[in-house]
């Protein structure tokens, strides 16, 4: 019998996921999130997660729908100004927030996936980033000692994939997605278009089927714009 | 008179060279891109993902899954092309971007740089600053002279939480293009009408003065 991955829907992908595990959580701002997944562990009511995610999304969309639902416990993220609720709830300590730089957050779940247990980086030596950290220096520049992330699911949006989990990504809602699709326990990958194995070309997908454990179609992507902007055609 | 943003995006953009690789930061950096020299090419490099950052989209055609690292759709180019985070850092961390352009609240004589956070207040994140900052082989700060109050940004030492320790070599203000260099600031240009007198006394860290110093050329 062949490894079956595909499920119906994010209620059936999301269906082990319990309180006080910790997620990594695939999107750039609100580029590239996995919409039905985020409104499935609202659905859900677990609480005390912890999520590994870039962005914190936006008050009413993405991840901000479970900090309004007070289900994070605590984020681990680069930047959270487009929230105001989070920015609240983070500088009146009612949510834990650990603030990493941005190709640290990436670096680190390249580890996991590449079975490394460490990186080493030069981002925040010097800052209030680098407290309680190992620092190494290599051709006398100073680095950063940085864990691997250890996550039980992965939770990520793809443009396409096959039956097998093969993952294609579109423009730059790819960002997180293939690197915390190679470091979760579990990998839960939402697309848009989901085909039969044949119809993506193997030259063409960014993220072999291996990492990936579960697969849906998703419905009714908003992809909302966080900040539309345009030029006149002057 | 002290430049306005478009001043010294105008400025900054003079320093860009042929063939470069890119990243602007957001807020005045990014405002570079309108300012570029004609007939040099450059590749601006995006941290969420895309090397062959195009313009703003015409009305009704911006694409949701086609951001900037500022959130702001944008296009792409021909030669463009998209990769995720990692490497993206990666090409950061590899010094394979010539020029990296952000802004700062504080920079301090040894080159220290403060942008991302005033404790209490704002603490919106460092998202890539840490990483490029250091990383990058040059790195061109666009800044306000001073703050609200009048009081100088360029000071000893920074005040507020660090992005990054001695890795600003230069610096375009309102009132002038500043090198970094050995513990002290050196003013090479003053903004147009901008006396001497008035960046010495509006500059709180150590500063001293190029003897080639003139006034920019916009």
């Amino acid at each position: 019998m062949p490894i079956y991955k595909v499920v119906k829907n994010a209620e059936e992908a999301c269906r082990d996921i319990q309180s006080e595990m910790t997620l990594l959580l695939g999107g750039f701002g609100l580029c590239g999130i996995p919409e039905n997944c985020i409104q499935e562990l609202v659905k859900k009511g677990i609480t005390n997660l912890t999520c590994v995610s870039n962005n914190a999304g936006v008050d009413d969309f993405g991840l901000g729908l479970l900090l309004q639902q007070k289900q994070v416990k605590k984020m681990i993220s680069s930047y959270v100004g487009e929230n105001a609720e989070f920015e609240r709830q983070m500088l009146s300590g009612e949510l834990e927030v650990e603030l990493i730089p941005q190709g640290t957050l990436a670096t680190r779940c390249m580890a996991s996936g590449y079975g490394m247990p460490v990186i080493y980086t030069p981002a925040g030596v010097g800052t209030e980033v680098a407290v309680g950290k190992e620092v190494r220096n290599f051709n006398g520049k100073d680095y950063l000692m940085e864990y691997a992330f250890d996550a039980d699911f992965a939770i990520v949006k793809a443009w396409k994939g096959d039956t097998k989990g093969n993952l294609i990504f579109r423009a730059t809602s790819r960002n997180f997605n293939p690197l915390m699709a190679m470091a979760g326990k579990i990998t839960i990958a939402e697309v848009e278009e989901l085909v039969q194995p044949g119809e993506l070309d193997p030259d063409m997908i960014h993220l072999p089927g291996i990492y990936v454990h579960r697969i849906f179609q998703g419905v009714n992507y908003e992809k909302r714009i966080e900040q539309k902007t345009v030029r006149s055609r002057n | 008179m002290a430049l306005d943003k478009i001043g010294i995006a105008k400025r900054i953009a003079q320093e860009v060279k042929d063939g470069m690789y890119v990243n602007l930061g957001i807020g005045i950096p990014t405002l570079v891109a309108n300012y570029l020299p004609q007939g040099i090419e450059v590749e601006l490099q995006s941290e969420n993902g895309l090397l062959g950052m195009g313009p703003f989209p015409f009305d009704g055609e911006e694409d949701a899954d086609l951001i900037n690292a500022g959130k702001q759709t944008i296009t792409t180019l021909p030669g463009s092309v998209f990769f995720d985070s990692a490497m993206s850092f990666g090409m950061i961390r590899a010094q394979k971007v010539d020029l990296t352009i952000l802004g700062a609240m504080e920079v301090s004589e040894n080159g220290d740089i403060a942008n991302w956070k005033v404790p209490g207040k704002m603490v919106k994140g460092m998202g890539g600053a840490m990483d490029l900052v250091a990383s990058a082989k040059n790195i061109i700060v666009a800044m306000q002279h001073c703050d609200k109050a009048g009081n100088s940004k360029l000071l000893p030492s920074c005040t507020l939480p660090l992005t990054g320790v001695a890795c600003v070599k230069k610096i375009v203000s309102d009132l002038g293009v500043f090198d970094v260099h050995e513990g002290t600031f050196v003013l090479l240009e003053t903004a147009p009408g901008v006396s001497v007198e008035e960046v010495i006394a509006k500059t709180a860290g150590k500063l001293i003065i190029s003897d080639k110093v003139k006034e920019m050329s916009l």
